[in-house]
C-alpha cells in the first residue's frame, strides 16, 4: 500500500561467500508491529542492521515517510538528516544495554539526551520529562540520578526504552530487547513494551528468537532462515498454521509458544 | 451478499513437512452463510474441521481455496485474501472470537484483560470499564479475582474471563469455539444469555456449541460439516 | 631500533640535531642579549626547523579561518615532556619573531618553575626579549589563565592545550566526536552540564568549561578557570590554542563571539570571590588560595602575579599587604 511507514525492497548483504540477507522486501505501516523471528545465523540482526542503516547493503533500498509526509530514501540522505531522523524519530533498543546507554551518566542525563541534542535549554523541563518518562517505565523518580551501571538488567531495558521514546518516535527497532533476562523480569518488560507501543501507536521491527515475544507483540511475523525470508504472514496465522518446513520445526521447537 | 459472513467453496488442508510431507485435507467444498441476527452452528463429531472453519473466519488459519466473505460495514472483505492489516482491522471492528482457553497475558489483570478488548473494540475508557465489571459480575467472576492476573485462576474462571473479553464490543460477528465447555450449568446459562442478547442485538453467530440447552437458547441453526468432509477415509 | 643502540645515557639529545645555521639566516644573526653561548648557534630561531614552523603556521592559518575547528597537525617531540606545555611551545614556536617580546604564565604566574623554564627556552633559541608584564608583550603564552589586564590588538595569546576535545569526557570514540563536530551536534555538551546541575545543584565545572566560538564549533578553552571565559569573548588579541600530545590547534580570531554553553534556568556564571586580595585589594579578579601556617591561616591574592605587583607599585593595599 501507499501509505506505508517504510519500505524495505530488495535488500541484500552478503559477507564473503555468506549471504547474510537475500533480496528482502517488506513494507510496515504506521503503528505497525513486525517482528523478525530465526535462530543465530539466520540474518535477521543484520536486516535490523540494513534497516538502521548502520550497515549498508550491497543492493536494495530502505525507504521512510518523513514528518513532512514525502517518502525518502535513506541511502539518498545527507549523513546529517539520517543522524538526525535516527535521534528524533526513530529509537534503537539493543540487546546490549552498555550499547543503547551511555553508562557513565546518570539515568536523566541518558532520557534527556535526546532533548538536548534537539536543542531544549531548560535544565527544569528536561528533568521533569525525565521523571515523566522514567516513570511510564516503572523506574522509581529517586533513581534519577543514578548511573545505569547501579541498574538491574531489566532496569537498563526499561531506561533504553524511556533514552529512546522521549522524543515521541513513530518507528522502534528492537534487537532481541529481552533476551538474557531472567523469565519474570522479562514478563514485566514485555508489558511494559506492549502497552507503550498500544498507548503512543508506534511501528516496531522487534528481532527475536523467541515465538512467544512475537506472538504477544507484533501484527505480523517473518521468519528467516539462512539470509531470506521462508514465511510472513499475520502473526496468529504463521504461527498456528504454518506453511513453509522450517517454520513448522520452529513452531514445533518451543513449549507452547 | 444479504449474508454478514459467507463460506464460498472454502477448502483447507494442512501439510505436515516434519512427516514427509504428508497432506492431511481437512475440508473441502464448504459452502454455507450467517445472516446478521442468525446463528449458525458447525455440526459435526470431532475432526471434521468445525474449529478450523471458525479459525479460517477469523483469520487465524490460512485458507487454501474458496472465499470467505465477511461484510464490513458496506464493503465485503474475503478473508482467503486479504492483506494481514486488513484482517486486523476486521478483528478491530467486525469480528470477534472467543477461543476455548484463555490466552494469559503476564502482569495484566482479569479486569484489564476485558478493559482492553472493549478499547481496541472501538469503546471509550469509560464505556469499557463499565460494560468489562458488568460483564465480569454477570459471569459470577468473583471481584475479588478481578484485579488479579488470570494466570493463577481456575479453568473455568478463566474461561469467563475469555468470553467476556469476547463479548465485551459489540463487534457484528461473534464466532464461537465451545465457549461453555470448561463451566457448569449454572454459568452456561449465563453465556447463553449473553450470545442470544447479542444475536437479538443482531450479530451473526457462528459457534461450535455442544451442550444441548445452550444451541436450544440462541436459536442456533444447524449446519452440517460433515457435508465438507474430504476422502479422508478413503 | 638502531638508534637506540647509539644514545649514550647523559648525552644531551639535542647535540645531536645538526645545526641549522643556515636556515633562515636567523642563528647566526640574533640579537646581542641572546648570545648568552656559542651553543645557541646549533639551534634554528625558536628551535624548531623552518619546515615545521611553515607546517605549524599552515594549521594555524586554518585555524584562524574555521575559528574553534580542531585542526590537525604534525607535532613534533620537544625538548621537554608532554604536559609541560609542547603545543603551546611549538605554536610560540611557529610566529614568534626577533622583534616579539615574550611572556609565559603558569597560572597566571609569571615565577613558577614551568613558565621561568619555557621563557628560558625561548630566550636561548630565539634569543627574544621576555617579559613578565603583560602590557609589554607581543605574545603571551600560557597555561590556565588570562592576563587580568585586558589584551590587545598587537599581542597574541598562546594557550598550552591538555585534552582539546570537548566531546571526550562521554564520547572516547574519536570518529564519533568529529562527526558531532561535522553535524554541529552537540547534544551531548549539554549532558555534561546537565550531570553537573543533577549532581552539584549547579554547573559545578569551573576548569574547561566549554564555548562556542563564532556561533558553530563547542571547543574546550581547556584548564582556564571558567572566570576567564569572557574575557575570550570579542578579545581584541588573537588566540591560538596547541595540545602537544594530542596533536591539534585551534584558533580564536580577535573579535569573535565566544559564548559558555549553559541552561535557561541555570545561566552561565563566573566565580565570585568573596574578598579582594589580600595584597593589592583587587576586586573582580581570580584569586588563588594560599595556606600561611601550620594553623591552616590562608589568604587568597591575585592568580595573576604581575596584575598584582602592578597594582601594589600604584600604591593600592590589601589587609595583608605591606605599604
Amino acid at each position: 500500500m501507499s501509505d506505508a511507514l517504510l519500505q524495505a525492497r530488495g535488500l541484500t548483504k552478503r559477507y564473503g561467500a555468506r549471504l547474510a540477507c537475500a533480496d528482502i522486501s517488506f513494507d510496515l505501516d504506521p503503528g505497525e508491529v513486525l517482528a523478525i523471528v530465526g535462530e543465530s545465523g539466520s540474518g535477521k540482526s543484520t536486516l535490523l542492521s540494513l534497516i538502521a542503516t548502520e550497515l549498508a547493503p550491497d543492493a536494495g533500498t530502505v525507504s521512510y515517510r518523513m514528518r513532512d509526509g514525502v517518502m525518502r530514501d535513506l541511502a539518498g540522505l545527507s549523513k546529517a538528516e539520517r543522524r538526525a531522523l535516527m535521534r528524533t524519530d526513530w529509537g534503537f533498543v539493543r540487546q546490549d544495554a552498555t550499547q543503547g546507554l551511555r553508562m557513565a551518566v546518570s539515568a536523566g542525563g541518558n532520557v534527556g539526551e535526546r532533548l538536548m541534542g534537539l536543542g531544549e535549554r531548560h535544565y527544569g523541563q528536561i528533568r521533569a520529562q525525565a521523571i515523566d518518562w522514567l516513570d511510564r517505565v516503572e523506574i522509581a523518580a529517586d533513581r534519577i540520578d543514578d548511573p545505569p551501571t547501579r541498574f538491574s538488567g531489566g532496569m537498563r531495558q526499561r531506561l533504553q526504552i524511556a533514552r529512546n521514546l522521549v522524543t515521541t518516535p513513530r518507528l522502534v527497532l528492537m534487537d532481541e530487547p529481552t533476551s538474557g533476562l531472567d523469565v519474570s523480569v522479562q514478563a514485566r518488560l514485555l508489558d511494559l513494551i506492549r502497552r507503550l507501543v498500544a498507548e503512543l501507536g508506534l511501528a516496531v521491527i522487534i528481532v527475536t528468537h523467541d515465538l512467544a515475544v512475537a506472538r504477544l507483540l507484533s501484527h505480523r511475523v517473518m521468519v528467516m532462515r539462512a539470509g531470506r525470508v521462508v514465511e510472513t504472514g499475520l502473526t496468529d496465522q504463521v504461527l498456528d498454521d504454518p506453511a513453509d518446513a522450517y517454520t513448522q520445526l520452529l513452531v514445533s521447537s518451543v513449549l507452547a509458544a | 451478499m444479504n449474508a454478514a459472513l459467507e463460506f464460498r467453496d472454502v477448502s483447507k488442508s494442512f501439510t505436515l513437512h516434519l512427516r514427509g510431507g504428508t497432506v492431511l485435507p481437512v475440508v473441502a467444498g464448504a459452502s454455507f452463510a450467517v445472516a446478521p441476527g442468525e446463528c449458525g452452528v458447525l455440526w459435526g463429531p470431532s475432526g471434521t474441521g468445525k474449529s478450523s472453519l471458525l479459525r479460517m473466519a477469523y483469520g487465524n488459519y490460512r485458507c487454501d481455496g474458496g472465499a470467505i466473505l465477511v461484510r464490513d460495514g458496506g464493503r465485503v472483505i474475503d478473508v482467503a485474501r486479504a492483506a494481514p492489516r486488513e484482517v486486523l482491522a476486521l478483528r478491530a471492528r467486525t469480528m470477534s472470537y472467543v477461543s476455548q482457553f484463555l490466552r494469559v497475558i503476564p502482569r495484566v489483570s482479569a479486569r484489564d484483560v476485558v478493559e482492553a478488548a472493549g478499547r481496541e473494540g472501538g469503546m471509550s475508557e469509560a464505556a469499557a470499564r463499565a460494560r468489562a465489571g458488568d460483564l465480569l459480575a454477570r459471569l459470577n467472576l468473583p471481584e475479588r479475582l478481578w484485579n488479579l492476573p488470570p494466570a493463577t485462576f481456575s479453568g473455568g474462571e478463566q474461561q469467563r474471563v475469555n468470553i467476556a473479553r469476547g463479548l465485551i464490543a459489540p463487534r457484528p460477528i461473534l464466532l464461537l469455539d465451545e465457549p461453555t465447555a470448561s463451566l457448569d450449568a449454572q454459568n452456561r446459562a449465563v453465556v447463553a444469555e449473553l450470545v442470544e442478547e447479542r444475536r437479538a442485538a443482531g450479530a451473526a453467530i457462528l459457534g461450535i456449541v455442544h451442550d444441548a440447552a445452550m444451541r436450544e437458547a440462541i436459536g442456533g441453526r444447524i449446519i452440517d460439516v460433515t457435508r465438507f468432509g474430504t476422502a479422508r477415509a478413503a | 631500533m638502531s638508534d637506540m643502540r647509539e644514545f649514550r645515557p647523559g648525552a644531551d639529545p639535542s647535540s645531536r640535531l645538526p645545526p641549522r645555521s643556515g636556515d633562515d639566516g636567523v642563528a647566526g644573526a640574533l640579537p646581542p642579549q641572546a648570545g648568552r653561548g656559542d651553543e645557541a648557534s646549533a639551534y634554528n630561531f625558536a628551535y624548531l626547523d623552518e619546515g615545521t614552523k611553515r607546517m605549524i603556521r599552515r594549521a594555524l592559518l586554518k585555524a584562524v579561518a574555521v575559528p574553534g575547528y580542531q585542526v590537525p597537525f604534525a607535532s613534533r617531540e620537544m625538548p621537554m615532556p608532554y604536559g609541560w606545555g609542547t603545543g603551546g611551545v611549538q605554536v610560540t614556536a611557529a610566529i614568534l619573531g626577533r622583534s616579539d617580546v615574550l611572556k609565559v604564565i603558569d597560572q597566571g604566574a609569571d615565577d613558577t618553575t614551568n613558565a621561568v623554564s619555557i621563557r628560558r627556552f625561548f630566550a636561548k633559541t630565539a634569543g627574544v626579549a621576555t617579559t613578565t608584564h603583560t602590557a609589554e608583550a607581543s605574545v603571551i603564552q600560557t597555561r590556565h589563565r588570562i592576563p587580568e589586564r585586558p589584551l590587545t590588538e598587537n599581542q597574541t595569546l598562546v594557550y598550552q592545550v591538555p585534552i582539546p576535545e570537548p566531546l571526550r569526557f562521554l564520547e572516547p570514540r574519536e570518529t564519533e566526536t568529529r562527526q558531532m563536530h561535522a553535524l554541529a551536534e552537540y547534544g551531548l555538551m549539554h549532558v555534561k552540564l546537565y550531570e553537573d546541575i543533577s549532581r552539584h545543584g549547579h554547573i559545578a565545572t569551573t576548569y574547561a568549561y566549554p564555548v562556542e566560538v563564532a556561533g558553530r564549533y563547542v571547543m574546550d578553552p581547556s584548564p582556564t578557570p571558567k572566570f576567564d571565559n569572557p574575557k575570550m569573548d570579542d578579545c581584541p588579541a588573537l588566540q591560538l590554542f596547541g595540545a602537544g600530545r594530542e596533536r591539534r590547534i585551534y584558533a580564536v580570531p580577535p573579535y569573535t563571539k565566544v559564548r559558555s554553553l549553559d541552561f535557561e534556568d541555570h545561566p552561565f556564571r563566573v566565580q565570585r570571590f568573596d574578598q579582594p586580595c589580600a595584597l593589592c585589594a583587587a576586586e573582580g579578579v581570580y584569586l588563588d588560595e594560599m595556606l600561611m601556617d601550620d594553623s591552616g591561616r590562608r589568604m587568597f591574592i591575585c592568580s595573576d602575579t604581575d596584575h598584582c605587583e602592578e597594582r601594589r607599585a600604584a600604591g593600592h593595599v590589601g589587609t595583608e599587604g605591606v605599604a
